[in-house]
């Protein structure tokens, strides 16, 4: 569905993705684990085309999409949750869940969607006319996700979903993914928190400074010693 | 109370054009953070559209409510094509660098408007035709001795009309939600599938628009324009913006209202506490610095200030 090819982005002089190949079948829930400043928020800003390569190619559905802008690939089925939620805080929790439905036109269907997002998160529906910066972390989180869903995407990227939030809140948003997966949404999740993201996908890759270290099925990843010492704690 | 009554309304009737012009300084700041410096050029620009346009319409013979309505909407639409242009070919283009590259490249834009005009067309004003008959200077008494003219009236009736349009259009509507979306996070707009270079046109159409609108309704009152009139009306609603708080939208409107009704105080009572009338022009300049010194912010801005 997705696949890099020996992608490279740098920021100004600086080289932040060194060749990366790596890729993303329908229906996988695939991770993307790394250390601060790995690289993995670069590596999705370069798939939804928030960042160009400098080299290498972004090939979804068998498209080349490395040049295409962002609201376009939106049309074609890629959303995003993006690093720090990226909610709109001066907009309601309402208003965000229609931005997030921006590109559809049939009303009966935007209301249908946002029911299926309230159903997923209850606490959205009863903050629905709050201005959204009045939303605890976890609540934003909960919208993040919600409204990168209200454009029906076939392939859907999550930067760190569960950063920062209280143990229960991850759980909630842990179960989320599970949930959207099971209704045949492609995901591909970046987290520092190595332990869920592996307990949670199909297959998982390292990032270390730019490059990919190490790639395989999470369970055997979550059993590899390495992993277990740099990235579980163990 | 008859004297204060009169100057109150002629203060907010030359502060509802403020409010119009100010409101385009407003929505291009909250979407780009850029001070346009040649929005005051494109208000001017409005007036000179609307006097050709009546000029090669044959309305100026015609006065009525018909060809001011002809001439107003016709302004503003050039004048939104003006503002799309400016954008697509001198910001757009400058908008990857610095935001001092943008402001001077602004400040550009601005000059060189200003001399094309004078260029094409010479410095000297030309008389803006009269629409409203020659009846439309002349009173209609309210009470005691204060009193409103029909240009009054027209000019108070077609902002608010075309503030509560633009609330509207802001709060109401997908492509409104979309501006706003836009200006919080330019990066999560987009990836709601906005075009987010398509709301910044929009949002330059509008704003250029409103301001052609008060160039069309100021020339009611005072018909002789000329290609820098754009200048310190220009700068006046900016200080305007930053009154009220630059990127509010409501606050651009109150800002307009505060700084009309300062200037026609200055005039109507300035002389009684050693305020000559001829400061009229530096009030707006004064609350500037008053507003910088004691509220950066404005008096509806967040309390968080971005640097420009
Ligand atoms: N806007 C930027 N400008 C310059 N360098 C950046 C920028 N964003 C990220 N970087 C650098 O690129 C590298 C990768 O960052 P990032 O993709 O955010 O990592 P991660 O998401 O894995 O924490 C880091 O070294 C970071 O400092
Ligand atoms: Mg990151």
């Amino acid at each position: 569905m997705l696949t890099l090819e020996n992608v490279s982005v740098n920021y100004g002089a600086i080289e932040a993705l060194t060749g990366v190949s790596m890729h993303v079948e329908q229906g996988e829930v695939v991770t993307l684990i790394g250390a601060n400043g790995a690289g993995k928020t670069t590596t999705l800003r370069t798939i939804t085309g928030l960042l160009q390569p400098r080299q290498g190619k972004v090939i979804f559905e068998g498209e080349d999409i490395s040049a295409k802008p962002t609201h376009k690939l939106v049309a074609r089925g890629i959303s995003m949750s993006p690093e720090g939620r990226g909610v709109f805080a001066n907009l309601s929790v309402r208003e965000n869940l229609q931005m997030g439905a921006y590109l559809k036109k049939n009303k009966t269907e935007i209301a249908a969607d946002m029911e299926r997002a309230f159903k997923m998160f209850p606490r959205l529906k009863e903050r629905e006319s709050q201005k959204a910066g009045t939303l605890s972390g976890g609540e934003q989180q909960m919208l993040a996700m919600g409204r990168a869903l209200m454009s029906n995407p076939r392939l859907l990227l999550l930067d760190e979903p569960s950063l920062g939030l209280a143990p229960l809140v991850v759980h909630t948003i842990f179960e989320a993914i599970d949930e959207i997966k099971s209704k045949g949404t492609t995901i591909l999740l970046v987290e520092q928190n190595a332990h869920a993201a592996l307990g949670h996908s199909d297959r998982a890759y390292v990032l270390e400074t730019g490059r990919i270290v190490m790639e395989g099925p999470s369970k055997d990843l979550a059993n590899d010693p390495r992993i277990k010492e740099a990235y579980l704690g163990e | 109370m008859d004297t204060f009554v009169q100057q109150l309304i002629n203060g907010l009737n030359i502060g509802a054009i403020y409010a119009l012009i100010a409101l385009g300084y407003t929505m291009v700041y909250g979407i780009l953070r850029l001070i346009n410096f040649a929005h005051g050029d494109v208000y001017m620009v409005g007036a000179f559209a609307g006097y050709f346009l009546a000029l090669s319409l044959g309305l100026a013979a015609a006065p009525s409510f018909l060809s001011l309505g002809i001439v107003l909407v016709g302004s503003m639409l050039i004048a939104a094509v003006v503002g799309v242009i400016i954008e697509r070919f001198a910001y757009r283009p400058v908008r990857k660098y610095s935001r001092m590259t943008t402001l001077i490249m602004a400040i550009g834009v601005s000059l060189l408007i200003e001399n094309l005009f004078v260029a094409q067309i010479g410095a000297a004003p030309r008389a803006f035709p009269d629409f409203l008959g020659s009846q439309s200077q002349l009173p209609y008494r309210l009470f005691g001795n204060a009193a409103i003219s029909k240009a009054q009236i027209v000019i108070f009736l077609v902002s608010v009309a075309l503030m509560v349009l633009l609330q509207w259009i802001v709060y109401k509507t997908k492509v409104g939600t979309a501006m706003r979306a836009v200006s919080f996070n330019l990066n999560s707009a987009k990836l709601m599938g906005i075009n987010t270079d398509a709301i910044i046109s929009l949002t330059f159409g509008i704003g250029s628009a409103l301001a052609a609108a008060g160039g069309v309704l100021t020339a009611q009152y005072n018909p002789n324009i000329d290609p820098l009139m754009g200048i310190l009306t220009g700068l006046k609603a900016f200080v305007a913006a930053v009154l009220g708080g630059i990127g509010n939208i409501p606050g651009a409107v109150l800002g307009g209202l505060l700084i009309g009704a300062a200037e026609t105080f200055v005039v109507g009572y300035g002389h009684h506490i050693g305020i000559a009338s001829t400061y009229r022009d530096a009030v707006a300049f004064a609350i500037l610095i008053l507003v910088l010194l004691i509220r950066p912010s404005g008096l509806l801005g967040s309390t968080v200030q971005e640097k420009v």
